[in-house]
Parts: C-alpha cells; structure tokens; sequence
C-alpha cells in the first residue's frame, strides 16, 4: 500500500473488521459467538476439538505442571469466598448460583494480534480471510507469541508428545491435521482445515461458503448450541446477526461518561485493542432480571 | 593524588612481564581452565539431553516461555556492555588510567557476547533452524519478520559482536608485533600473521591513531543501542512489567553495572594470574570502584522511575505485577536484589573496601549474582502474573536450566582464560606511552624518549 493512500485511509487501516465494513472487501472474515447464558459448561467442546485437531493427551502430571494442549479450554472462576475448600462462607449471596463461573476460551483470532508482529520468522500472519495463521513448518519455537498473547491460548510442544501414542491409537488420528513435533507453537484455527475444504468445494460451484455450511468441532459439538461461528463479512450470517443483536461495536465498548450498556455483547480484553474475533454474551444474572 | 602506576617501570620490564604471561602463568590458571573444561562439558551433555527430549526437561511451561536461559542470555549482554564502553569512552575523553585496563575489558566485552548468544540459539524449540532468522536469499524468498524485536536483537548483538572483535584486534596489533620479534616456532608464524606487517613506522602509527579513534566513536554509540535493542524484547511486548518506556535507559545501566562489577572481578584475577600487581594497581582499582559506585545509583534511580510509572501510571495490571513482585512467591529474591543491587555499592565509598583485594572480590561477584537475579526478576514474576488469571503459573530454575547457567559462567570464563594466555592482556604500548607522559622531563634515566613508542625499538631494548 502506498504511503499516502495509508494516510487518507489510517482509520480504516487501523480500525479493520467491522461489520459490513466497505473498507475491506474481502470475502471471508471468520468470527464466533459464544452465548454463555447457553454454555453449561460440559466441556464437549474441549473433547470435540481433541478428536478434531491431533491434540495429545498429556497426562495428569503434565497437566498439573501446565503442559496441557487444550486449545479450546473451559475456564473456571470463583467469587471471592466462593473457592472450593474455603471454609468462610460468602457473607449474602448475591447470585442465587453459587459456586464456579465459566468460560470457554479459545484463540481469540485477533485482528490486531499481538502475537503475529512478534515472530521472528513470520510463522505467525494473518491471512486474508482473519485468521491468525500458524505455520508450523516456518515455527522456530522462539515462544515469544506465547509470551505476548493476553489470552494465553498458545500452547508449545515442549515434549514429542505424539510418541506417547500406542498402537493403533494412531489410527484415529485426523489425516486432515498435521502431527506437530517437539518445538512448534500451536493453537486453535477455528478448524481451518474444514474452512479450506468449505473453500475449496464453494470454489469449484463458483460461489462463497454458505451459511451454516461449514461448523468448527466445537460448534458441532455443543450440545446446547451455544456457539454460533461462521462469516462476519456475511450480513446475514447467523454470526453476524448474532453480533449485530449484541449490540457488539468494534473498538469502543468501555465510554467515559456513558452509562453501562444493557447489551450482552463483550470481548476479552477489549480495552487492548487486539479486536478479537470472538464476541462473549454475558450470562444473564437472575438479579439482573 | 597518587600516580596510577610506577613511574620508574622499565621498557624492557613492561614486555618481559606482559609477555612472559603469555608463556608461564600460576598453576592456578591451568586448575581453572581444567575446571571451567569440566563444567562446559557437563553443560553440552545436559544439552544434548534437553535437545533429544524437548524443552520440557528444562521444566518450561505455560506460561513461563522463557526462563532462566533468557535472563542469562540479557545478563551476558549486560556484561559484555562495560568493556567497549568504559575502552571507548575513557579512550575519547583522554583518561590515562584506562590504558592498563582497557585490553582485558575488551576481551570480557568478546568473549561475553560469545556467551550470551548461545542462549537465544539453545532456548529455541527448533535449534537446527535458528539461521531462519538470519535475512539470507533462498529459493523460496522467504523473509524473517523485520517487524519483531528478536530479530532487531539478533542485528544488534552481530553488529556488536564484529564490532567489538575488530576493535579489540585492531588495539592489538602492536603489541602483536612485539610478540611476534621475540616469538619462535610456530608461534613466529601465527603472530606475523597476525600482527599484519607492523613495523612500527610513523605513518603505520598515524593511520593507527585515526583507525583506533573512529572505531572508538563507532562503538560508543552502537554499545549504548544494543541494550536497548535488548530491552526492547521487553518494551515492545505488551505484558504488564514489561512494557515499560523507561526500559532501554534501565536495561544499559543495569548492563554498565554488572559489567563494571565484571570488570573488578577479572582485574583482581589477572592481577594474581599473571603477577600484573605493578601494573593493574589499586588507585586504579579505586578509580573502578567509583564509576561502579556512580553507574548503580543510575540504576538505583531507574529502578524508582520504574515503580513510579507503575504507581503513578494507574493501570491495574502493571500495579498487580508489581506488587506480586514485592509480595508474591519471588518476594526475598525480588527484595534481595532491590535493597542489595541499591545498598552494596555504598560499601564502595570506604576506602578501606576500595582497597582491600577479597572485599572487592567478594563484593563484585555478588554485584553480578544480583544482576542476574534483577534480570530473572524482570521475567518470573511478569510471567507469572499475566493477564489472563486461568494462566498463572509458578516456575523456579530447573537442575538443566542451573547446569547449563554455571556451564555459561565456566564457557565465559575458559575464553577469557584462553585469551589472556593467547594474546597479550595488557597493552605494552599504551603503558609505555603512559609512562612516558608521566616522566619527568627533568629525568635523567630517560635522555631521549622517542616520539612514540615503536614496537621494534621497545623490543630492542629488551634483547639482553
């Protein structure tokens, strides 16, 4: 891009993905919601994007260390007082659930990602239809993308762990995924090996992906539905309609001044401005109500 | 105020003691090297293992990506910086006293820069594809990322790294020369090869003089920009603790400060190594003790301009990082660095320390353990309190990462054993041309100094 066409168009340069955005005419823009309200927390898509994506189980030790692969994890947090094995109980429960609040986190897709300038060799980029691409053959294992991702959904071959497989657990393998070796950063791709062949098949009927024709492992999974994935650039994607119901505007969600918003929609970390691809809708409280 | 060296040194004496420590050092040296041999072995053979099985053995993990090998490898570089720049800066500004110190510095700056670049090589997952960072043609026009600091960093330290080389090689060629006159052997024909054709004739020593002096002013500059490179590893990341803008100035002082302390510790060694006591004396010793004192109380500030923008700076992940470094699981190393690395060098301002050769020992070696504390400091905590709370995490140095750590100091210290015996640690003509300012013109011993020191005239006045 030449220098001045930069400058006339520096916000759009900046601020890129909007909905429907004029500014970048691609034809893909991958993005996911996950309803929280929805989410029970069962964690069948953690086992789904295992089975899908070659990750190794690494054992109990391993994990207790934090050497576990699970690019799609269900995080736990308590309220205060509410830890399991406190004794103190909370002073006046303020939500009639107590106990562990969840979510599923999974590699963001920023936009402006922080581990992608970072790289060394390129290894990560980003690709034109915006996703933080991986490659695994350029990765060096300098770990410094690990080091700068706010999510912490990087996760490092610090072992060869595939050697653990024993006869014929290989055989259930996905050929569609590559194996990683020790010394190779890997994440979630939001399945980018379905993405392709999506592409692919759309390609040869000279057309784009439909919606709903292409699911992560996840979304399939969840037995409450409560992803919803799909194209952004799409106005009508059931992601993008999802988005739009959330009121979700990139970039300028905390207002001084403004009073708090009654819309459900957020991203992680939004005042980092990594503009993430994944929108959160927050759990509704029953005080909230 | 009294002289920095004896004035009544002999020419003669000057090569004879220099050049005898290249031929017949204490066996004090060949324990060291056999020990530093021993440790350097045991470190490949952790090595090798952590090269068969993964990082994992090194006991990384989430979200600890870097460890202990990183803050050698900051350490390092820190050492290396206080040779170049105290040689070149006191070189500009006309000190005298640098001219008996400056060869050793120099070759501490070199061989820790040897050092610190095996740790970003050893730490990657994928070693045998480190020169993928290097910007080489290949057929698949591939690129590193000019964009990431690690690569800035990997510019800066080669540049460094050849820089200092050349300059500690280009100082010695002299002194080469003179070795090469009294050489036989096989050493006649490595140090003729070396030495370059000197001859010691006036216009070889005005291009010399102009060589040195641009060189110098090079370096200055570059040495002062490497760290910062360095730190920019920190600064341009985006992790509480360490994107700091005050990050470049602290990381060089925090460089000069180990690197001075590195400086007393080797001075002391050579002193007794290679019997130098005539020539690295202690008034110089005291003048080293003070530019060290001066350079941790720029550190000391730094470190209070670091905490203030947290503090003052408002923003909740930096004031958490910081006070999980004052209160958390690191806290007595945190605190031991910030109230030893601030109070030890006040022990500096007595003169009885100044002078007494096992204090000074002792207290630059625990300067330097706190150095590389700080810079362990810099990582572990920010690591461990990042921003997502799912991945906090605790890591304490490994048995590997701690082999190959005292492998490092014991790879350092062989090289710069090797150096010394190899080529020569004090430079003979910078101490001559020192005595020969000093002289009283009056003096009757000298009845007519030359000009300038010439190598084959020095050399034939220490023909019997």
């Amino acid at each position: 891009m030449p220098l001045e066409e930069m400058i006339i168009h520096w916000k759009e340069y900046r601020k890129s993905g909007q909905v429907g955005d004029e500014a970048r005419s691609y034809d893909y823009r991958w993005g996911m919601s996950i309803d929280l309200d929805i989410c029970t927390g069962c964690g069948a898509c953690v086992t789904a994007c295992y089975a899908e994506n070659n990750l190794p189980v690494v054992g109990k030790e391993r994990f207790e260390r934090g050497l576990a692969m699970h690019w799609m994890r269900i995080e736990h947090y308590w309220g205060e007082g509410e830890e399991p094995g406190t004794k103190r109980a909370p002073p006046a429960p303020r939500f009639p659930e107590q106990g562990a609040q969840h979510i599923p986190m999974l590699c963001q897709q920023c936009q402006h990602a922080p581990c992608e300038p970072v790289c060394p060799v390129s290894a990560a980029y980003h690709t034109p239809d915006g996703l933080n691409g991986q490659v695994y053959n350029r990765c060096i294992g300098s770990r410094y993308c690990s080091n700068n991702c706010p999510y912490k959904v990087r996760y490092f071959n610090f072992y060869s762990l595939h050697e653990d497989l024993q006869s014929p657990l290989e055989q259930q393998l996905n050929p569609d995924v590559s194996v990683r070796d020790k010394g190779v950063m890997e994440k979630c791709t939001f399945c980018v090996q379905r993405l392709q062949r999506a592409k692919n098949t759309a390609k040869n009927e000279a057309r784009l992906v439909r919606d709903g024709e292409v699911k992560t492992a996840c979304q399939q999974a969840c037995p409450t539905q409560a992803i919803v994935f799909g194209n952004l650039a799409d106005q009508d994607s059931a992601v993008a309609r999802s988005w739009r119901q959330a009121k979700m505007k990139h970039g300028h969600v905390e207002h001084h001044g403004v009073p708090p918003k009654p819309e459900r929609g957020y991203r992680v970390f939004e005042q980092m401005n990594t503009e993430p691809s994944v929108t959160y809708l927050e759990r509704v409280r029953d005080d909230t109500i | 105020m009294e002289a920095e060296i004896r004035k009544d040194i002999a020419w003669a004496k000057i090569n004879a003691d220099v050049l005898r420590s290249m031929e017949t050092p204490r066996r004090t040296y060949w324990l060291m090297v056999g020990g530093c041999a021993l440790l350097v072995a045991l470190a490949f053979f952790a090595y090798t293992y952590q090269y068969r099985l993964g990082l994992g053995v090194a006991g990384l993990n989430r979200p600890h990506m870097w460890g202990p090998y990183i803050a050698n490898f900051i350490f390092w570089v820190g050492v290396s910086h206080a040779g170049t720049l105290l040689s070149a800066a006191l070189l500009i500004t006309r000190t005298e006293w640098r001219r008996p110190v400056y060869r050793s510095a120099e070759a501490m700056t070199s061989c820790a820069l040897m050092t610190a670049g095996l740790f970003p090589i050893l730490h990657l997952g994928r070693v045998w594809d480190f020169y993928w960072t290097f910007p080489y043609p290949n057929q698949r026009e591939l690129w590193p990322n000019f964009r990431s600091p690690l690569l800035w960093d990997l510019t800066a330290i080669f540049t460094y790294l050849n820089c200092s080389l050349l300059f500690l090689y280009y100082g010695m060629v002299p002194d080469l020369a003179i070795y090469r006159d009294k050489a036989i052997g096989w050493r006649k024909k490595l140090y003729r090869a070396l030495s370059l054709g000197w001859t010691g004739s006036d216009q070889q020593w005005r291009n010399f003089r102009i060589g040195y002096l641009t060189l110098a002013c090079f370096l200055l500059p570059l040495a002062i920009s490497v760290h910062s490179v360095v730190s920019a590893d920190f600064a341009m990341a985006n992790l509480p603790g360490w994107h700091v803008t005050s990050f470049p100035p602290y990381f060089v002082a925090g460089a000069l400060y180990s690197g001075c302390a590195g400086i007393i510790t080797l001075f002391i060694l050579l002193r007794h190594l290679f019997r130098f006591e005539d020539y690295l004396t202690l008034p110089i010793l005291d003048k080293l003790c003070w530019i060290t004192f001066a350079i941790a109380m720029v550190w000391s500030y730094l470190n209070l301009i670091e905490f203030a923008t947290a503090f003052y700076g408002g923003d909740r992940f930096d004031l958490e990082v910081l006070h999980e470094k004052a209160t958390g699981p690191y806290a007595p190393y945190w605190w031991f660095m910030i109230v030893g690395g601030i109070g030890l060098p006040f022990l500096l301002l007595a003169r009885r320390v100044r002078r007494n050769l096992a204090a000074l020992m002792i207290l630059s070696l625990v300067m330097n353990v706190i150095m590389w504390i700080e810079r362990w400091m810099i990582l572990a905590p920010t690591l461990k309190h990042n921003f997502m709370p799912y991945g906090w995490g605790i890591k304490w140095p490994s048995a590997l990462e701690l082999i190959i750590t005292f492998g490092a100091l014991a790879w350092f210290t062989l090289l710069f054993l090797v150096f010394v015996k190899i080529f020569p640690s004090l430079s003979m003509y910078e101490i001559k041309e020192m005595l020969h300012e000093h002289r009283d013109v009056s003096d009757r011993a000298v009845r007519e100094p030359p000009p300038r020191p010439i190598a084959g005239a020095a050399h034939a006045a220490a023909a019997p």
